[in-house]
């Protein structure tokens, strides 16, 4: 197929996706608007609508909301090609996570039976009432959540990465010196350093980062409004004064009055329903971000996003391309016809132990709950679902922790073989900081500076060079330790890492 | 070095402890030939009352100076205030200025404060012009949070409101303890809906020529309870007192992080929601009126050396450590003659807030406003930004 088809392919799709939007419609408004005016004349009346709409920003605006679409789903690239392969084009990676969706319902289900919780239920009035009044301190609140397990925790997740087998690849012939000694035994591609030191060339060690600097100033992107031009900036660090407006214009979050409308509605909802994943989130939400030293404060902010957040049903979108699916129940009564399932939750996604971690650090960018949300959804149906679902996505965890062990063994070897052989298999250690993207590992200000580069490059890879980075940094005293114990204990406060050095060294000074 | 310093204390908390032992200091009684004693409060009081004229010998040194109740008491530290801006607008110093309300333009860092019951009737002719507002009355003998109610009317503070000529100093036997009331602020700064304080740390080594410094690892504490205005609130201590003696009793008192942050974390929240300006011109704001408080003699003598959780007592020990090797370089016996100049090395992680005698210096030679020893502040300066503070005349 030719580049010609497949842009038009493209252009096709975006049209599609970006018509009858609510962008579509303002653009409308303001061209028939325009036509009031002196300077635009009928004889020239395409070239003077247009000249308008240009210096009026709209144009701008057009331009971020594409960007937007060519980001978070790529076009497909035949017109032929099913559905299954936009969400994940490998069979057995999709027959992989099928099965983990499984007993991931499977065990949200047996926990409803077992503690006669409904998945769903109605609140009465007087509980609604309640809760209205409480909608800013949900934190206050001291459900009995005991009996509450989280629905599966990344370690187990992890198992299931291990078990992970291409069938038409046989690697029993890899024996020997090139052979792989991580737990990860599938055939992706990863990039290695010498291809890494070309994507991530703003990071060479002569080119200043930025995050130190001052800048008094408004930066010209952000008069701009320009969402490419921001994420080019991105790349070597926001400024602390600019990052919360950078990245909601990376991510064209930008304070639309039906965005604060669509919150106020899925506020009313979390009034109105009470789901058995409020339960989940609660206890996620005490037992993580509330011990935080950083983010304790932000607690009922969590609850306020998250509680939304389930019940979104606009996230449903990006199963388009996620490899999962959603989970689908059954009403009670209503039998096992498909046509009564429902997707549960509403917004296909079922939360693990951390993932309020997902949403904590943009507390401290941004304080208004309406666009706290709105931003987090955008950073989870780009960035976030990739890490804990399986799929062959170089942003995939499955990738991630790939690109980790190859990283590790190609440039430490020596570390590498001596952690294996202390039964210290560096992934078991690294994997919880990459599902987390490391929220809640590092100081906040670090955090943010790495969540920087995964807008900047809107690529998580990011995270499996910082995990092995990190190895490397602390290789001398790894080098020492005798068990697994030990190794974690050399590896579990990263509080005091500077990521941008450590990451610059690791691509731009390693010997190759 | 003529021998190891002599210590003493009356408060038995590790943080102190441990660093006298690390230097090798040797523990004596009060009674011995002491160089260095860590004192409480009351023993403060007793050792340099009228009555007893205690004075220290040439190489002895205190953890405190002897009228640090200046600084305690509330009433007392009021007082100062007030007396120090009269005292600049006698002069005609240019920090006095006021603006057409009447306000100091740069002083202006107390809420309206009145002492009871001396001040009652200036207090209630204050009240009626705004009889809707909320005032916070404190007792001025006492820290920690202890004592401290709101009212909004005046028929809750009915029993300071006779005898108002009596003075601040009322006998408890009266039954009138002696009180400051301000004006309540009540739409403060919240993080995350919640009220918070900053607990920061000055050592004061010498007061003529003033020498002060900010360690810089001070920290907020939050109010565990969501902040709300209302009035039926009012009573709810637990949400309007930071202190952590008061928020430790709450329910929701969580043992792990004690409702604390650290500064550079506030630093952050606030230069990414608020922007870099906002944020530099308020840390110079609160550095400004740490230094005018001094000068007015005005800090609190009392902070809790009880550490409530693991990074708690790791933070003191490191603070006293750094206090310890400002006060005492090189771990030598105290001598009152030595200039209080510590080398740089020996701040740790105290910043130098203001140096009378480094001022004084750079005036002589050339004036350059950032070499002088307040540039070392955190922020880069407020580069002629519009703020509270005024331009070249601040350090004076």
């Amino acid at each position: 197929m030719d580049d010609g088809s497949e842009l038009s392919l493209s252009v096709a799709h975006i049209v599609r996706r970006l018509k009858g939007s609510h962008l579509h419609a303002q653009i409308e408004r303001r061209a028939k608007e325009c036509l009031h005016q002196p300077e635009i004349r009928l004889d020239s009346l395409r070239e003077d609508v247009r000249r308008f709409l240009r210096t009026s920003g709209w144009e701008r605006q057009l331009q971020n909301a594409v960007y937007r679409e060519l980001q978070v789903q790529r076009p497909p690239s035949h017109p032929a090609a099913p559905l299954e392969h936009l969400k994940e084009p490998l069979a057995y990676m999709r027959k992989a996570q099928a099965c983990w969706e499984k007993r991931v319902l499977k065990s949200l289900n047996s926990m409803s039976a077992e503690l006669g919780v409904p998945l769903a239920r109605m609140r009465p009035a007087a509980e609604q009432k309640e809760l209205t009044s409480k909608w800013n301190e949900m934190g206050t609140d001291e459900p009995d959540l005991t009996s509450f397990r989280p629905v599966f925790a990344p370690k187990d997740f992890l198992e299931v990465l291990i078990s992970l087998r291409n069938p038409n690849y046989d690697s029993s012939e890899d024996v020997g010196v090139r052979s792989h000694w991580g737990l990860i035994q599938v055939p992706l591609d990863v990039r290695d350093i010498p291809q890494l030191r070309r994507a991530y060339a703003e990071l060479n060690l002569t080119t200043g980062q930025l995050g130190i600097d001052d800048h008094a100033h408004i930066h010209p992107v952000v008069v701009e409004q320009d969402s490419a031009a921001a994420q080019q900036y991105s790349r070597q660090g926001c400024s602390t004064g600019l990052r919360a407006d950078l990245w909601a214009l990376i991510l064209n979050s930008n304070n639309q009055p039906q965005d604060a409308m669509h919150y106020e509605q899925l506020t009313a909802g979390v009034v109105q329903h009470d789901l058995l994943v409020d339960s989940l989130i609660y206890k996620d939400v005490k037992l993580t971000a509330s011990n935080d030293d950083y983010y304790f404060v932000f607690e009922d902010f969590l609850y306020q996003v998250l509680l939304c957040f389930s019940r979104d049903t606009a996230v449903l979108e990006h199963f388009k391309y996620n490899s999962a699916t959603p989970p689908r129940s059954f009403v009670q009564g209503k039998g096992e016809d498909e046509e009564c399932a429902v997707v549960y939750p509403p917004n296909g996604v079922i939360p693990f132990h951390g993932f309020s971690m997902y949403v904590a650090p943009l507390c401290f960018l941004y304080n208004e709950p309406s666009k706290l949300y709105s931003v987090f959804r955008e950073m989870y149906i780009r960035y976030f679902f990739r890490l804990h679902s399986i799929s062959s996505s170089s942003s995939g965890v499955v990738s991630l922790c790939l690109q980790f062990e190859r990283l590790l063994q190609t440039h430490l070897p020596q570390l590498f073989y001596h952690l294996r052989q202390i039964g210290a298999q560096p992934l078991r250690i690294a994997f919880k900081w990459m599902v987390r993207a490391f929220s809640g590992y590092l100081s906040t200000d670090q955090l943010l500076l790495l969540w920087d580069r995964i807008l900047g490059y809107d690529s998580l890879e990011i995270v499996a060079v910082l995990a092995a980075a990190v190895f490397a940094f602390r290789a001398e005293n790894l080098m020492e330790v005798t068990s697994l114990g030990s190794a974690e204990a050399v590896l579990a406060d990263l509080s005091t890492l500077k990521v941008m050095p450590l990451i610059q060294i690791f691509l731009f000074a390693t010997a190759i | 070095m003529a021998g190891k310093v002599k210590w003493v204390t009356d408060i038995e908390k590790s943080v102190l402890i441990n660093n006298f032992e690390k230097r090798e200091w040797v523990q004596v009684t009060e009674n011995d030939d002491w160089n260095f004693y860590w004192m409480s409060i009351q023993t403060i009081r007793n050792v340099f009352s009228v009555d007893t004229g205690y004075r220290l010998s040439d190489d002895q040194m205190v953890n405190h100076f002897p009228n640090h109740y200046e600084l305690t008491r509330k009433d007392l530290m009021i007082k100062n205030i007030k007396r120090y801006r009269k005292e600049l607008e006698k002069e005609g110093s240019p920090l006095a200025e006021k603006d057409e309300n009447g306000k100091y333009n740069y002083l202006d860092f107390v809420p309206v404060t009145f002492m009871l019951p001396s001040d009652y009737n200036l207090f209630v002719e204050e009240y009626r012009k705004n009889p809707s507002s909320t005032w916070i009355m404190k007792p001025c003998g006492k820290a920690q949070g202890k004592g401290i109610f709101l009212i909004n009317k005046l028929s809750q503070i009915k029993k300071w409101s006779r005898d108002s000529r009596t003075s601040t100093f009322v006998a408890a036997s009266s039954g009138k303890e002696a009180y400051v009331i301000s004006l309540y602020i009540d739409n403060p700064l919240l993080i995350g809906g919640k009220k918070f304080d900053l607990r920061l740390y000055v050592l004061v080594t010498t007061y003529r020529p003033l020498k002060c410094y900010m360690y810089k690892l001070g920290f907020c504490r939050f109010c565990t309870v969501k902040y709300t205005p209302s009035t039926s609130e009012l009573d709810n201590m637990f949400v309007h007192l930071t202190n952590v003696a008061i928020q430790k009793h709450g329910d929701d008192y969580n043992h792990v992080h004690g409702g604390k942050w650290t500064v550079s974390n506030f630093r952050l929240y606030l230069e990414s929601t608020r922007g870099k300006e906002v944020t530099s011109r308020l840390f110079d704001q609160i550095h400004w009126i740490m230094v005018q408080s001094l000068k007015a003699v005005a800090v609190n003598a009392s902070p809790s050396l009880t550490s409530s959780t693991a990074n708690d007592r790791i933070l003191k020990y490191n603070l006293i450590n750094d206090t310890l090797n400002i006060v005492a370089p090189n771990g030598d016996v105290p001598d009152c003659r030595w200039n209080r100049s510590p080398p740089r090395e020996a701040l740790g992680n105290y910043q130098v807030l203001y140096d009378e005698e480094l001022q004084a210096q750079s005036d002589h030679g050339e004036r350059d406003l950032r070499t002088r020893s307040g540039q070392s502040l955190g922020s880069k300066g407020t580069k002629g930004s519009a703020g509270a503070r005024p331009p070249a005349a601040t350090w004076k």
